[in-house]
């Protein structure tokens, strides 16, 4: 899996393969940019980890490129001398997708993109490179005029949910421009990698980047650590942890779907989704002890291995919750004033989705085909193949929860297909010494995971002594909470919440 | 369309829960600690925990900092045991310390509870939630709270929007930086008397963020906590069994 081929610009890795820095081209910006670029001029190619971060006195840049359509990742690098003003030509104007990456490189170690549309901080990170830049202070986008206004949301909001502030530009009640300002859960997650060294307490950080993905989150950690310690975990491990994806998937999209209806005001969707998600969030309890599968994915093997009973009680549950979901989904979606609150609110095109280079279901919902269960298997999705819901394309809030339903039926019929292989081998438990998990020396790591959001990347580096020096993280909300704010443009500013709640972004994700 | 809905009903049925102190939980769920007398390697155990929540001589677990991986309990099966016991809720942070050789339900030291919070919030408790850089967990568990199966609605516990219709402040996440001064803001803004209560690992010691330079915790040296509720997240049963304990227990 982890076959490197060699080219003059970059490196070629698949999913979660390992390659010595060494054997990663260090080429000029000039050129860095140009291939970057020319790679992104590909509506196959779309970029999923960019960084920079000091590395021997110097500003080391990695530029991941995955191919959709073969699985390879291309790997390029620049590096720079590491000191106060660099100055880089952006490329944002060129490919807007890139814009998340750029600005923190820029807010990290002060490098100014020359060109850049947009260099507002992304997160204000504790270890920024201007603290004087606070995120209380932040000059928003302005608008002047006698039918102008603005409206200011957060960081605290209604509901029982993350902080984050929503300025929105209006005239009357249309919006003109959403800004979406996020960072206040900067929890300093990237540093704690570094700070807390443990395979344990980085597993359990790895829980909480999200925890609503906490299995998510915990994947692509357990298997970027297995591929740079070359644990090989047989294929009853595999589905496990995908099994785990996949009910990580219906309990979430379940809730969305509640929390949809909440906003509709429609009372009988959102109690009876809201009760279809109490079983089966139980259920991960049953299985591993906790209703958001913390403590399920673990390196190198599981402690709750999914015996006979186990899996008796899981093909229960799902028969029981397929039935009752089905005459609810039915009624929901058969209903006009569920209708005429969703359909044609908050659309955004498959062209807009493409050039900020959205992930997961937000690239779904408009017929974009990007899913990494397809493009770039891992895990169980390796031996069992899956294929991607699309059909879904009008980009509208009924494209979000209606593919929402498809997906959870989906992954109810590849749950099946999994425990129909999973009696293969038997279970392991994780390696009791977890100091014997020696990782190789000098080396990166690329690990995508397809999660109930979309795509998320981690992303490490090894030094000589193979301690990890770099740990990177990008949630799939990082690109599409721009989504949410294209929905907002010239739609009523009453239609935010529905908008909002049919994306669920992550604030925590993107805050780091 | 009408026998439709009266199909879903069915299909349902009654999802609340009626005694809300009773249901026994399923599956391997972690709740109180206990520790038996047995001798191992105290300083391989402490070593062990990802969060420092392991004292020693004697073993003591602090559910405060406990994240319930439960390695300690894999590790050394004899030693450490979580019962499913999930009413840990106290409001005394040293409560929260599990001993070595202590079987005893963990509970709130009632003559600790203000007066006025029993007489004012018996009945009727309005609560403000800030996730002060929460992952999504906690808050999740407290909307849980107050779903069809939980429904602690009918104690008349809530959450509500503004925090000037509030009776006190639940705290989640470890408290980032950026999120101080809107917590500041959102307390201020609570009519006195007012309550605080901090939810789950992050919120009363940091949890795995512990130590992050990211973190400004520094509101909870300035006020009294009425109610520490551990988990990683805290189960809904958790939190609306603290908080009724908390509003009622002295009148039982």
């Amino acid at each position: 899996m982890e076959t490197v081929t060699e080219h003059d610009k970059y490196v070629v890795i698949r999913n979660q393969g390992t390659v010595r820095l060494i054997e990663i081209p260090t080429i000029p910006y000039n050129l860095f940019l140009a291939e970057v670029l020319s790679l992104l001029e590909d509506n196959n190619n779309h970029c999923v980890t960019y960084y920079a971060f000091p590395f021997r006195e110097r500003l080391k840049f990695i530029c991941c490129v995955a191919n959709d359509s073969n699985g390879d990742i291309m790997v390029l690098s620049h590096e720079q001398p590491l000191r106060k003003g660099i100055q880089l030509i952006s490329m944002v104007s060129s490919c807007y997708a890139l814009h998340v990456y750029e600005r923190e490189i820029s807010e990290n170690f002060g490098v100014e993109f020359i060109n850049s549309p947009w260099d507002k901080p992304l997160r204000y990170a504790f270890n920024r490179a201007d603290r004087k830049k606070t995120i209380n202070t932040y000059p928003f986008y302005r608008i002047h005029g006698n039918e102008l206004h603005e409206v200011g949301v957060g960081p605290i909001h209604a509901g029982v949910i993350e902080p984050g502030h929503f300025r929105f530009l209006c005239n009357g009640e249309t919006v003109l421009h959403l800004e979406i300002q996020l960072g206040w859960q900067h929890r300093g997650v990237e540093d704690t990698y570094l700070r807390k060294t443990s395979l344990l307490q980085r597993t359990v950080l790895s829980e909480s980047i999200a925890a609503d993905t906490a299995v998510g989150h915990a994947t692509a950690f357990a298997t970027l650590i297995e591929s740079m310690a070359d644990i090989r975990i047989n294929d009853r491990l595999m589905i496990e942890r995908t099994i785990g994806l996949e009910l990580e998937r219906i309990a979430m999209h379940i809730g969305d779907l509640s929390n949809l209806c909440i906003g509709l005001a429609y009372q009988l969707g959102a109690s009876v989704f809201g009760a279809l998600r109490t079983p089966t969030i139980n259920y991960s309890q049953l299985w591993c002890g906790n209703r958001f599968g913390k403590g399920l994915i673990r390196v190198g093997g599981s402690h709750y291995p999914l015996n006979h009973t186990l899996v008796e009680s899981l093909k229960k549950f799902l028969k029981d919750f397929e039935r009752r979901f089905s005459t609810m989904a039915n009624r929901t979606f058969a209903l006009p004033s569920v209708l005429m609150r969703i359909e044609n609110i908050g659309t955004v095109t498959k062209t807009q989705m493409e050039l900020i280079g959205a992930v997961g279901m937000a690239a779904r919902m408009t017929g974009v085909a990007r899913d990494l269960r397809k493009s770039h298997p891992f895990s169980a999705y390796t031996l069992v193949p899956y294929e991607p819901v699309l059909g879904v394309t009008t980009g509208d809030v009924w494209a979000r929860a209606a593919l929402r339903r498809i997906e959870i039926e989906k992954s109810i019929a590849y749950i099946h297909l999994l425990l129909n292989r999973l009696e293969t081998t038997e279970s392991v438990a994780p390696p009791a010494n977890q100091s014997d998990v020696k990782l190789m020396p000098d080396s990166l790591t690329v690990s995508l995971v397809e999660a109930w959001r979309g795509e998320i990347c981690h992303s490490a580096v090894t030094d000589q002594k193979g301690q990890i020096i770099h740990y990177k993280v990008k949630d799939p909300s990082q690109h599409n909470w721009m989504a949410l704010a294209l929905s907002l443009r010239d739609l009523e500013i009453s239609d935010f919440p529905i908008n909002n709640k049919s994306y669920n972004l992550s604030y925590c994700g993107h805050d780091l | 369309m009408f026998f439709d809905e009266l199909t879903i009903l069915k299909q349902h049925g009654k999802q609340f829960i009626p005694d809300i102190s009773k249901p026994e939980l399923p599956g391997p769920f972690k709740g109180r600690p206990e520790i038996s007398e047995m001798k191992v390697d105290e300083e391989a155990l402490a070593a062990l925990c990802p969060t420092s929540a392991i004292g020693k001589y004697p073993i003591s677990i602090d559910m405060g900092k406990c994240v319930m991986c439960g390695e300690c309990e894999f590790a050394y099966p004899g030693k450490i045991k979580f019962t499913k016991d999930y009413k840990i809720a106290t409001n005394v942070r040293e409560r929260l310390v599990v001993k070595e050789g202590e079987v005893n339900p963990i509970t709130l030291d009632p003559s600790r509870i203000r007066d006025e919070i029993q007489s004012l919030f018996g009945r009727s408790l309005k609560l403000r939630e800030i996730s002060a850089a929460g992952a999504n967990a906690d808050e999740a568990e407290l909307n849980a709270c107050g779903n069809v199966n939980f429904d602690m609605g009918r104690y008349g516990i809530e959450f509500l929007a503004s925090p000037r219709h509030c009776d006190g402040i639940v705290i989640t996440g470890p408290i980032s930086e950026n999120m101080a001064e809107a917590l500041q803001v959102c307390y201020d803004a609570v009519p006195s008397p007012k309550l605080i209560i901090l939810v789950g690992s992050d919120a009363i010691s940091g949890g795995i963020h512990s130590g992050s330079r990211a973190l400004d915790r520094s509101f909870l040296e300035k006020y009294l906590v009425d109610l520490y509720v551990p988990g990683n997240p805290p189960h809904p049963l958790t939190f609306v069994n603290g908080v009724l304990e908390l509003i009622r227990s002295k009148k039982r």
